[in-house]
């Protein structure tokens, strides 16, 4: 027992952990903004619908496209719903179903990615076959497909986009686990007689989590790409759901003479999306892992 | 060598297969089929049997399949449900709109994004790098629809330069296209040309620190001659691959911004048929789009085994 003490390292608390992470990503200045952007717009989905001046799905057509002022804050759209109600509540649905999606993504996707890397031979291959079989079909075709077929509810686009980001975490966690298996410490682990479980569990996840958080990261904002992309093409969520890409597509006939009206959803939109992706770069970088060579799949 | 690219091949074919595979179980188990949700209210009785035969529905699912995979190869993808034509016909005039979309973005991205990539790296962290590689990841991860929209805002409205969106017929000539296009070309452009360059920073990055680049700095090398004839021959090697993937990813970004545009190309078509449920066209452009994807991919693996020659003694990633 005393020789466990000597291998591992002085141990930390998990929140420290978390803590130090933390403050190595805010310390680069594209982390720093990227962090703030991130929490500004979680913070804001968390409060956006006690702070919310009106009813999000007010149909008023007295006020059918206002400018600007001081009572509508960023003007009114073409049913007279208030544009700065709807942008701030927009954060709630795409923060909500991306973030979900994304834990499905990287649940199924690393556990996947792990037994294959494990196991290898013949259900490796086949597995990754359809993998890339998966991957070389374009994401937009077969998420409308998808949608298009089974509805556009929540319940249902939550999943859909789980599975579909899912798919390229499967490469990197079984890429990952390649790296560990042959590590002393797992042959040490199986000779000690550990079972597969306890190896996958006590092993292989501490070593390879890294890398699949920092992919999950890096899903969710291609996810969130894909989900008001969806939106945008009339196949994500449903007016009048207050949604970015609804938004944009709504009032992009008319930006014309009421630019206002897809101003707010696009800076709404672009900020959360560049800032997740600062935030899982500085994330990346601050565990000392190099993704800039890779390429979007 | 002559195995290698055998076996890449068949890889790539295998890859087709599972595919078709896929979306013909996929187009088979959801609820429906191309027949009652083409005629909706009216699918019971004479009509549906009428629909049924017509397409070759009354048959079992692996009997249709090997029929449609057996056309599908030689070219021919049956009928489209909405337009009553065949697939074939449908997909030529698109396909050849898609690629004279793609292929201006790629001419225009592709020398614009190994010059910006080089700078980058050359002068890493400072202003060059700093200013080129801030705008670079607002082009790339701002979604298609929103830079695409912002162009017509910009540039069709406020500016009144070009037209904002394509309001011309499927086949029309080229020069009339031209104008048009400008627009489409230069959003995709953008984004193409934004991913393409980190990755040829990167990569050039990577060598620049590499011991032979060192040595031939203390050898005493001439800075340009060093970054002309050492750096980017091994650079630009592992960039292919990562352009063939950035193009292939585009696929999916392309169907955004043709709808934004309406353009009258295959991302148009595919919202179009799913839109109206016309599953056969479905079927077909995702196996289209598949192939695009797994040709692109095999050609990038091809050229770089035929640059590098460490490469043809190895075996090839899986």
């Amino acid at each position: 027992m005393k020789l466990d003490n000597i291998y591992q390292e002085e141990k930390k608390s998990n929140f420290a952990k978390v803590a130090e992470i933390i403050i190595t990503m805010a310390s680069r200045p594209s982390g720093f903004i990227g962090l703030s952007i991130l929490i500004f717009h979680v913070v804001l989905a968390f409060i956006s619908p006690y702070i919310a001046p009106y009813d999000f799905k007010a149909i008023n057509p007295t006020l059918m496209l206002q400018a600007p002022s001081a009572e509508y804050w960023f003007g009114t759209d073409d049913l007279g719903r208030d544009v700065f109600t709807r942008t701030i509540l927009g954060g709630r649905t795409a923060l909500t179903i991306t973030f979900f999606g994304s834990l499905i993504a990287l649940l199924w996707g690393g556990l996947l990615g792990i037994f294959c890397g494990l196991v290898g031979g013949k259900t490796d291959d086949i597995v990754m076959r359809i993998v890339d079989a998966f991957l070389s079909i374009p994401w937009i075709l077969a998420m409308l497909l998808i949608v298009s077929l089974l509805g556009t509810s929540t319940e249902v686009l939550i999943p859909a986009l789980g599975f579909f980001y899912g798919k390229g975490i499967v490469r990197v966690a079984r890429a990952a686990t390649h790296d560990v298996i042959a590590k002393d410490f797992i042959v040490s682990a199986r000779a000690r007689g550990h079972s597969n479980f306890s190896i996958i569990w006590n092993e292989i996840i501490p070593n390879v989590r890294d890398a699949i958080l920092v992919e999950g990261a890096m899903r969710w904002s291609w996810m969130l790409l894909g989900f008001s992309s969806l939106s945008f093409l009339g196949f994500g969520v449903s007016p009048p759901t207050p949604d970015w890409g609804l938004m944009i597509s709504n009032a992009r006939g008319l930006m014309s003479f009421a630019y206002w009206s897809v101003i707010a959803p696009i800076v709404g939109l672009s900020s959360l999306i560049i800032g997740i992706n600062l935030t899982a770069d500085a994330f990346a970088k601050a565990l000392g892992i190099d993704r800039s060579t890779k390429a979007p799949v | 060598m002559l195995f290698l690219i055998i076996k890449r091949i068949l890889l790539g074919l295998i890859t087709l297969f599972i595919v078709s595979l896929i979306t013909f179980v996929g187009t088979e188990i959801l609820p429906g089929d191309a027949c009652t949700t083409y005629l909706e209210r009216q699918a019971f009785g004479e009509q549906l049997e009428a629909c049924y035969r017509r397409l070759g529905l009354n048959v079992p699912a692996y009997e249709r399949y090997v029929s449609w995979a057996v056309n599908a190869i030689q070219g021919d993808f049956g009928y489209s449900l909405s337009g009553e034509m065949p697939i074939k016909e449908v997909l030529g005039p698109r396909i050849k709109n898609s690629l004279v979309l793609a292929s201006a973005a790629i001419f225009i991205g592709i020398p614009i994004a190994l010059i910006l990539g080089i700078v980058t790296a050359l002068w890493r962290d400072k202003l060059p790098d700093v200013a080129i590689s801030t705008v670079t990841i607002f082009a790339m991860t701002i979604p298609e629809f929103i830079s695409a929209t912002l162009l017509i805002l910009i540039i069709a409205i406020w500016l009144e330069w070009l037209p904002g969106i394509v309001i011309v017929p499927t086949d029309v000539s080229f020069l009339e296209l031209l104008p048009n296009i400008i627009l489409p070309v230069i959003a995709i452009a953008m984004i193409m040309t934004a991913h393409m360059a980190r990755m040829v920073r990167s990569s050039v990055i990577q060598v620049m620190a590499s011991e032979y680049v060192q040595m031939a700095i203390l050898k005493g090398v001439p800075y340009w001659k060093m970054v002309f004839k050492h750096v980017l021959p091994n650079a630009l090697l592992p960039a292919i691959n990562v352009v063939a993937l950035t193009i292939a990813w585009l696929l999916g970004g392309v169907v955004v911004t043709e709808v934004v545009f309406n353009y009258p190309g295959l991302g148009r078509l595919v919202i179009e048929s799913i839109s109206n449920r016309d599953l056969p066209t479905v079927q077909a452009l995702a196996i289209i789009l598949a192939s695009i994807y797994v040709s692109i991919n095999l050609l990038a693996d091809l050229m770089t085994l035929m640059l590098n020659p460490r490469l043809k003694t190895l075996q090839i990633r899986k």
